[in-house]
């Protein structure tokens, strides 16, 4: 069934069409009037913004959502799916963002779960260690997931798919958990699967990857279809315009300081795992300078949150030397007090742990700010206060409310991202400290988050950001750590870093010979580096 | 003396093993049904009402099954359905199971039927100590049976394991195409159906009789015992025989007018319960814990 050539020819019939679709929830129009064709053996990118439309397109495709209008026609027929089970049987596989495995399964449990009844459960190990083998990304059939790298979960996921011999294999943005080089597995792996003739939709708002894997990309922008295009012949940028409709302002990287005084350091931060699946910190020293962003880079669940407790006051431990302005030993105050010296933090979590969701935004705001003149009188909350402070946080930051006074739990991620960074903001703070600042926030609002964050950097104060993004930290720093198993490298100043040593140090491997300042030690730790 | 006791102590564990395999294949889906009491309730009161009626009391166990989980339904139609909140309605349904049986058995007070014969297993049954073992009833050795299949069940099948999966990430089981509410609806009307033979058993051969309120917190018992297996159907057998020795230590201490207050031995299943929780979590999340997405609600528009 499947056509041994990648042939795009118009001659050749496409793998899959979508004609007109539309969906949507309520009054909102997720999906309006969209064709669609992918041909196999062809690597297409579907390009787009969060909230553009990408998860509902292909949840329609995977048969989890069903159109409101227009249809599909699979290899040259109509074709309608009510349900995934009917969509792998056709041969569509799927690798969601957010993985669907099973934590406190093993990886045969998991994939079993994948896959129709036929497959036996007896053979099933032996094949997925052959078959993994076979593309390079080698599995132990019986580990739980929960003891694996994220990079090795979106394996157990793509395995899943390749057990069923696909015909078409949808990955939804798969590499903004992994490191460069896991991209670059990755990318091999999907490259072989092309070259079989299997057609493979590559979800994703990172131009570069784009540009390097995919040949052909349809964009979408508010639900709807804006072009269809080369991505060989147009450049990042213009897809970038493309995607967001408006001419991109880019941000002027940051010029690192002459002699900035330190502000804040950290000395030998060490700091035990919780459980089996948190992370030890090791002897983290850090400096924050003024009039400077300090970028702390690495994949998620190497220490992040563990480091941001740790700065933030919500962890607190002997181990723990953090001092102020070189003398002030903050290591012992909680995060009220440490708010009250100058130091401010945005964590990773807006729902929940930045804000509290069901309350209102005026309260919100108040919540980090009580210390401020005229927030309380005599132990009574000044509500006209309250409100007046959060209407100049949501002015000055772009923060677009549906209502006056909104339950923060009704305003869009990033909105309510802008929100709670202006309100640390707003504080004028010496320090602040951010953790993930723009994670599933739509480009217009981490542009502006961004911004803010060098501006208030340049007026004097340090600026702290923990992220995964690689774009971001490159964007905005002017020193770069990277934290691997815990450990944190020595801050080298973002001229002489590029992806590929970042990536290096993310995977543990030290890239100065010479010093021996602090290189990142081989782990002893249960979780398993990517080999 | 030893055998008698020893015979008292598996009889008094019986409802509990019924009832807590049942509960704990609906948790492990991802339901709390708190409703164990209400449903064990009707579940006696529907067995002792039909052995009355029809002379049988093996038409007395079904009745019992069956009423128990006609009272789950209930159950499931809300917190599936209408998804409410579980502990809530799981309150409710004990509750009202208390009530209801207590008007339909108000009649029955009084009344004796036959119980269940036991059927002593010859030679086996002469083995000294454990020879208590082999003088049971079919309800208790269906009830070692049962506990034996729900285990292959969970860990063999393939149903059991998308049962598993749907409890420990009901949005990923989703994705993958598994009808969430289906699974946890017949996981629901299991639990109810064994938690109606669990109650049936009270009248049937504990106590020939029926009495308002007879479970006497048996559901919570069992309830409890549910996260003293850690959701491992073989654990429930062991914390089943170990509570209702505390149980019937308790009626046999009174009887012997030991100073130890009554109220300390029925508070010891559930600090017994308390101390395995506390020695679970304190290693971390782990593969024996509690189902990941237990009493979480469902919404299928996600």
């Amino acid at each position: 069934m499947v056509s041994p050539k990648s042939s795009k020819s118009s001659a050749a019939p496409p793998l899959l069409a979508g004609f007109g679709l539309t969906k949507s929830f309520g009054d909102f129009t997720a999906n309006r009037d969209i064709d669609f064709t992918i041909y196999p053996g062809e690597l297409h990118a579907l390009l787009g913004e969060n909230g553009a439309g990408k998860s509902t397109f292909v949840k329609m495709i995977y048969g989890l959502l069903q159109p409101d209008s227009g249809y599909f026609e699979w290899q040259g027929k109509p074709i309608h799916f009510s349900n995934p089970q009917e969509a792998r049987a056709a041969g569509i596989g799927m690798v969601f963002q957010h993985f669907s495995l099973f934590e406190a399964m093993s990886i045969v449990e998991n994939i079993a779960l994948a896959l129709p009844p036929e497959f036996s459960k007896e053979g099933l190990p032996e094949l997925i260690e052959k078959k993994s083998a076979e593309y390079g990304i080698p599995l132990r059939p019986h580990s739980l997931v929960a003891d694996l790298s994220v990079g090795e979960q979106q394996r157990v996921e793509i395995m899943r798919c390749l057990l069923q011999d696909p015909a078409l294999l949808i990955m939804d943005e798969p590499t903004s958990v992994l490191t460069p080089q896991e991209t670059q597995q990755l990318f091999d792996v999907l490259g072989k699967l092309a070259k079989q003739g299997c057609a493979v939709l590559f979800i994703s708002h990172k131009l570069e990857e784009i540009k390097q894997l995919t040949s052909r990309a349809t964009i979408l922008r508010g639900g709807e279809k804006i072009a269809e295009v080369d991505t060989q012949t147009k450049s990042a940028k213009q897809l970038a315009e493309l995607m967001v409709g408006v001419k991109i302002a880019a941000i002027k990287p940051p010029v690192a300081q002459k002699k900035a005084p330190a502000i804040m350091t950290v000395s030998g931060l060490s700091r035990p795992a919780d459980g089996p699946f948190d992370t030890a910190l090791c002897d983290i020293n850090l400096t924050a300078h003024a009039g400077e962003v300090l970028g702390i880079a690495g994949i998620a669940g190497n220490g992040q949150s563990e480091l941001m407790d740790a700065l933030t006051g919500e962890w607190r431990g002997a181990q723990a030397g953090i001092f102020q302005k070189g003398t002030e030993d903050i290591s012992r105050m909680n995060p009220a007090e440490r708010r009250l010296n100058g130091l401010a933090f945005v964590p990773e979590e807006r729902n929940g742990h930045a804000a509290v969701p069901s309350m209102r935004l005026s309260e919100n705001a108040l919540l980090t700010s009580f210390e401020r003149a005229g927030a309380v009188r005599m132990g009574v909350v000044n509500q006209s206060y309250a409100t007046q402070f959060a209407d100049r946080i949501s002015a000055m930051f772009d923060v677009r409310r549906p209502e006056a006074d909104p339950q923060a739990s009704s305003l869009s991620g990033g909105n309510l991202q802008k929100f709670v960074v202006g309100r640390e903001i707003a504080k004028e703070p010496e320090i602040l400290i951010v953790s993930q600042p723009t994670w599933g926030v739509d480009v217009g609002a981490a542009q502006f988050i961004r911004k803010a964050m060098i501006e208030l950097a340049a007026g004097g104060a340090s600026v702290i950001v923990i992220s995964q993004d690689l774009e971001e930290i490159f964007a905005i720093s002017h020193k770069i750590a990277v934290l691997h198993e815990g450990r944190l490298s020595k801050a080298y100043p973002a001229a002489e870093m590029n992806p590929q040593n970042i990536g290096l140090l993310m995977g543990g491997i030290p890239i100065d010979k010479d010093s021996k300042t602090t290189p990142p030690k081989p782990k002893k730790k249960r979780k398993r580096v990517a080999s | 003396m030893f055998d008698e006791l020893l015979l008292t102590v598996l009889l008094t564990s019986v409802p509990l093993i019924l009832a807590a395999t049942g509960e704990l294949v609906v948790e492990r889906s991802g339901v709390l049904n708190l409703g164990v009491e209400g449903m064990m309730l009707m579940g006696a009161v529907a067995a002792f009402g039909a052995a009355s009626l029809s002379g049988s009391p093996y038409i007395g166990i079904v009745s019992g099954g069956l009423a128990g989980m006609a009272v789950a339904a209930v159950f499931a139609l809300f917190v599936l359905g209408l998804a409410t909140n579980q502990v809530a309605t799981g309150l409710a349904l004990t509750i009202f199971g208390t009530g209801l049986s207590g008007l339909i058995g108000a009649p029955l007070v009084g009344q004796a039927i036959d119980g269940l014969p036991s059927m002593t297993l010859p030679l086996l049954s002469d083995i000294p100590l454990i020879g208590a073992f082999f003088k049971l009833d079919i309800m208790a050795y269906l009830s070692i049976l049962i506990v034996a299949l729900t285990s292959l069940f969970l860990m063999r099948s393939r149903a059991g394991l998308i049962l598993r999966s749907v409890g420990i990430n009901h949005d990923s089981a989703h994705a993958l195409g598994y009808n969430v509410l289906q699974v946890r609806f017949f996981a629901i009307l299991f639990g109810g159906f064994m938690a109606g033979l669990g109650g049936a058993y009270l009248p049937l051969v504990l106590t020939p009789h029926w009495a308002e309120g007879m479970t006497a917190g048996r559901g919570w018992i069992a309830l409890a015992l549910v996260v003293f297996a850690s959701w491992q159907p073989w654990r429930v057998t062991i914390g089943a025989v170990l509570f209702g020795g505390v149980t019937i230590m308790q009626l046999a201490g009174q009887a012997r007018g030991w100073t130890i207050p009554a109220q300390f031995l029925s508070m010891m299943p559930y600090l017994a319960t308390i101390v395995v929780l506390v020695t679970i979590s304190g290693r971390g999340r782990n593969v024996f814990g509690a189902p990941a997405h237990l009493g979480k609600r469902f919404f299928m528009t996600r």
